[in-house]
């Protein structure tokens, strides 16, 4: 199989780590090699961070570069649009329309461009766009937003929905299952 | 068993299983994870150093007395520990010692880009370098055999993509590994006489280790499909993106171990290709290896000396075509990192900038005080730096930079380093104010314990440096404790200790919202009636506070409940919420 390109994006704190932890966990078990690159350290305070995850017969690059992403799963608005030259021509964009203002923005230095998604749609990409804040406060966390997201990237996939759940076990604290289970279940089905 | 692991993580299994006994490091984007991880095996010994000479020095120690032995860091912390690496190349070793060393190619995390092979070179160290996770844990165990066999220390080096990548590893079970200690005064005892006795050692180690270099696995030519007839030599994550865009049809030279270099087996590869191209992040360390023996390559007047690769700088410089893909017409904005909503940091740097302070800074999570809208640093060059710096600006501009700068240090930067500047300035006696940012953490690396704070790597109790006695002890006598979120109090201190004619230091003293202990309060609330929107709020620069529709508007994911924004308002219009 041709190698496979998510990429993760959003803002440091947001919970990305446990999303990537999933994926790789899942793909892992669903027997193909797998790569997952993040960036820790400064731009972990509040920054825009992304993870790269990467997966087929034989990967050997850990990065996603210009075009080569299939699917670009976003915790944020303009964290979806900040990666899109990554995105290959009909690629899909999984984002959560939630609004985090940057400091220029709050400080009045810039704009927060409010349209953002229709200009994504009118370029031609797949933009698949859900409240997964709502969501995941539906499900019992609002920290959940991340495992909203799968749930929805899961959609997209052949891999049985049991196999994801199994993973989401093996891979949050037994108290934290259920809530997460919940989480996946709602961005699945919304 | 096979697990996705971060090479870090691979590369602390590597050492474990490889039997290594004892790491001693001082934290250090991207290279944190290695100890971190070697801390959670219960049999073997862990700590955090207060620096990273002291680490190497404690690793050596270990190796003296026979367990093997390691130290990790990320790249500029090697030049703490420049002094002993250089001397430990004469000495060699007892049992093993591995140096793990990561650098920061693209500066994700760091304020540098210096190239870590330089110090192999220069300190005549051998240096493997492991391409990903499953290498990084292989080459572990190969560098302890190289470390007793050949009698030196030996480096792994890791860089950021490989340090932070996850790759499939298949773990292997440990071994145990001892030496006997017996005293050997010629090759333990670096006076001049032992130390001229053992410099021809050490030259002809290097012959030996070129010559295992000509023939060891870790160097490997990998035959190509013959479509094409240039070469390529290359290392660590640079050979990934090489296959990326190859796949097997090119011909590669893979070097595992970047020093030394081989001398024939790089000779016959050049013969074998038509043109060879070096492909190396940073500096042209193979490159000039190649020319230096008269093997003409390709390098860096094609291939970048700044920054990192990928697979798109590879397809580039070879005219392959580009992606398509998608581009935008509207402007994003930049979303750089900031301290988070409540850092205690804030308060004291809101203090400073309102007073038009000159602030030399330091490394850590702090630096981010030179953002805007706080603009707060004049300087930020390395660990210690601000402490060593603000005496000689002082001594320099007498009282007419004494009465108005300050320095700012994190409490583990000041453990690290900056003691060693606070005594010059109480020896030398320069007016100088100096803040220590006491946390109670190691912000930055992602929250390791350090001395001051009581606790171990493991999170058990122990020794405490109490940092009010350090301070008076080499001779502050000015020497008093604020909470950076009590502004006035702040304000009050700053002043004060700037208009004394001596020496002081401001412990400004919360510990890191993050850690978690630190239980957050209710988030505020505006009352809209209040607000006038004279965005005085704004100049505070708290990521949870931004501006709409005229008023303030608290993002109540964000806010912690600190309340320091509230002395702000003029107008009172922030409102914690009734409990």
């Amino acid at each position: 199989m041709a190698t496979k390109n998510i990429m993760i994006v959003g803002v440091g704190g947001q919970g990305s780590l446990l999303a990537s932890k999933l994926l790789g966990r899942l793909l892992v078990d669903e027997g193909f090699d797998v790569k997952v690159s993040e960036v820790h350290g400064m731009s972990q305070r509040g920054g825009s961070v992304v993870t790269y995850v990467r997966f087929g017969d034989r990967v050997c690059s850990p990065v996603i570069e210009e075009g080569e992403a299939d699917f670009i799963v976003s915790f944020e608005k303009i964290e979806a649009a900040r990666y899109i030259s990554n995105l290959r021509k009909d690629g899909t964009v999984i984002v959560n329309t939630q609004q985090i203002d940057p400091m220029p923005v709050i400080i009045g230095n810039a704009v927060y461009p409010e349209n953002i998604l229709d200009e994504m749609t009118g370029k031609g990409v797949h933009v698949d766009a859900i409240d997964a804040l709502e969501l995941a406060s539906q499900a019992g966390s609002a920290k959940a937003c991340n495992i909203v997201l799968m749930g929805r990237l899961a959609k997209y996939f052949d891999i049985p929905y049991e196999k994801w759940e199994f993973a989401i076990e093996k891979c949050v604290k037994p108290s934290f299952i259920d809530i997460n289970k919940e989480a996946f279940r709602l961005g699945y089905y919304s | 068993m096979k697990k996705l692991m971060i090479g870090n993580a691979a590369l602390a299994r590597g050492l474990y299983e490889a039997g290594c006994s004892l790491i001693s490091s001082y934290p250090g984007t991207p290279s944190t994870e290695i100890t971190e991880e070697f801390a959670k095996f219960d049999d073997t010994y862990c700590e955090w150093a207060p620096n990273e000479k002291v680490a190497t020095e404690t690793a050596f120690g270990a190796s003296l007395r026979g367990k093997r032995s390691a130290c990790c860091m990320k790249h500029v912390g090697l030049n703490v520990a420049a002094d002993p690496l250089f001397t430990m190349s004469y000495t060699g070793v007892n049992a093993g010692m591995v140096i793990c060393v990561a650098d920061d190619p693209g500066m994700h995390s760091s304020q540098n880009e210096q190239d870590s092979r330089h110090y192999a070179v220069a300190a005549k160290v051998p240096m493997l370098e492991p391409a990903d996770s499953q290498e990084a844990l292989d080459f572990a165990k190969i560098a302890y055999e190289i470390s007793e066999q050949f009698d030196t220390p030996v480096f792994i080096k890791m860089c950021t993509r490989v340090a932070h990548s996850q790759s499939i590893v298949e773990t292997g079970e440990r071994i145990e590994a001892e030496k006997v200690y017996e005293k050997n005064p010629r090759k333990y005892i670096m006076a001049p006489a032992n130390a001229i006795a053992r410099h021809p050692f050490v030259e002809e180690r290097t012959a030996k280790l070129t010559e295992y270099a000509e023939s060891s696995a870790v160097n490997s030519v990998e035959k190509g499909d013959g479509s094409h007839d240039f070469g390529i030599i290359t290392s660590s994550t640079s050979y990934q993106y090489v296959k990326e865009v190859f796949g097997d049809s090119v011909s590669v030279l893979k070097l595992g171990m970047v020093n030394p270099l081989p001398v024939k087996l790089i000779r016959d590869f050049a013969s074998d290709n038509k043109t060879v191209y070096v492909i190396e992040e940073l500096d042209p360390i193979i490159e000039t290896h190649c020319k230096s023996i008269g093997v003409n390559v390709i390098g860096k007047e094609k291939f970048s000396i700044l920054g990192e690769f990928s697979q798109k700088t590879i397809a580039k410089a070879f005219g392959l075509a580009e992606k398509e893909n998608v581009s935008l017409d509207t402007a994003i904005p930049v979303r750089p990192p900031m301290m988070c909503a409540g850092c205690p940091h804030r308060g004291m740097y809101y203090v400073l900038a309102k007073n038009k302070i000159t602030v030399l800074g330091d490394i850590g999570c702090y630096t981010l005080g030179s953002m805007p809208p706080l603009n707060a640093l004049d300087m930020t060059l390395c660990m210690g730096a601000s402490v060593s710096g603000i005496h000689g600006f002082n001594k320099a501009g007498g009282s007419e930079t004494e009465h108005k700068t300050v320095c700012v240090i994190g409490d583990s930067t000041f453990m690290h380093s900056g003691v060693t500047g606070l005594i010059n300035i109480a020896y030398n006696q320069s007016n100088s104010t100096v803040i220590i940012l006491d946390n109670s953490i190691t912000g930055m690396t992602g929250h390791q314990q350090n001395p001051t704070t009581g606790l171990n790597i493991k999170g058990d109790p122990a020794g405490k440096v109490n940092l009010e006695s350090l301070c008076r002890s080499v001779g502050i006598n000015s020497v008093r404790v604020v909470d950076p979120y009590n502004l006035e109090e702040c304000e009050k201190a700053v002043l004060e200790e700037l208009a004394k004619d001596e020496p002081s230091v401001i412990i400004s003293r919360r510990p890191c919202v993050l850690l978690k202990y630190v239980k957050p309060k209710k988030p505020l609330h505006i009352n809209k009636d209040k607000c006038r929107g004279c965005k005085r709020c704004m100049k505070f620069g708290c990521p949870a506070i931004s501006f709409r529709d005229g008023h303030a508007v608290i993002d109540n994911t964000l806010c912690i409940g600190c309340g320091v924004c509230a002395g702000l308002c003029p107008f009172d219009a922030f409102e914690s919420e009734v409990e």
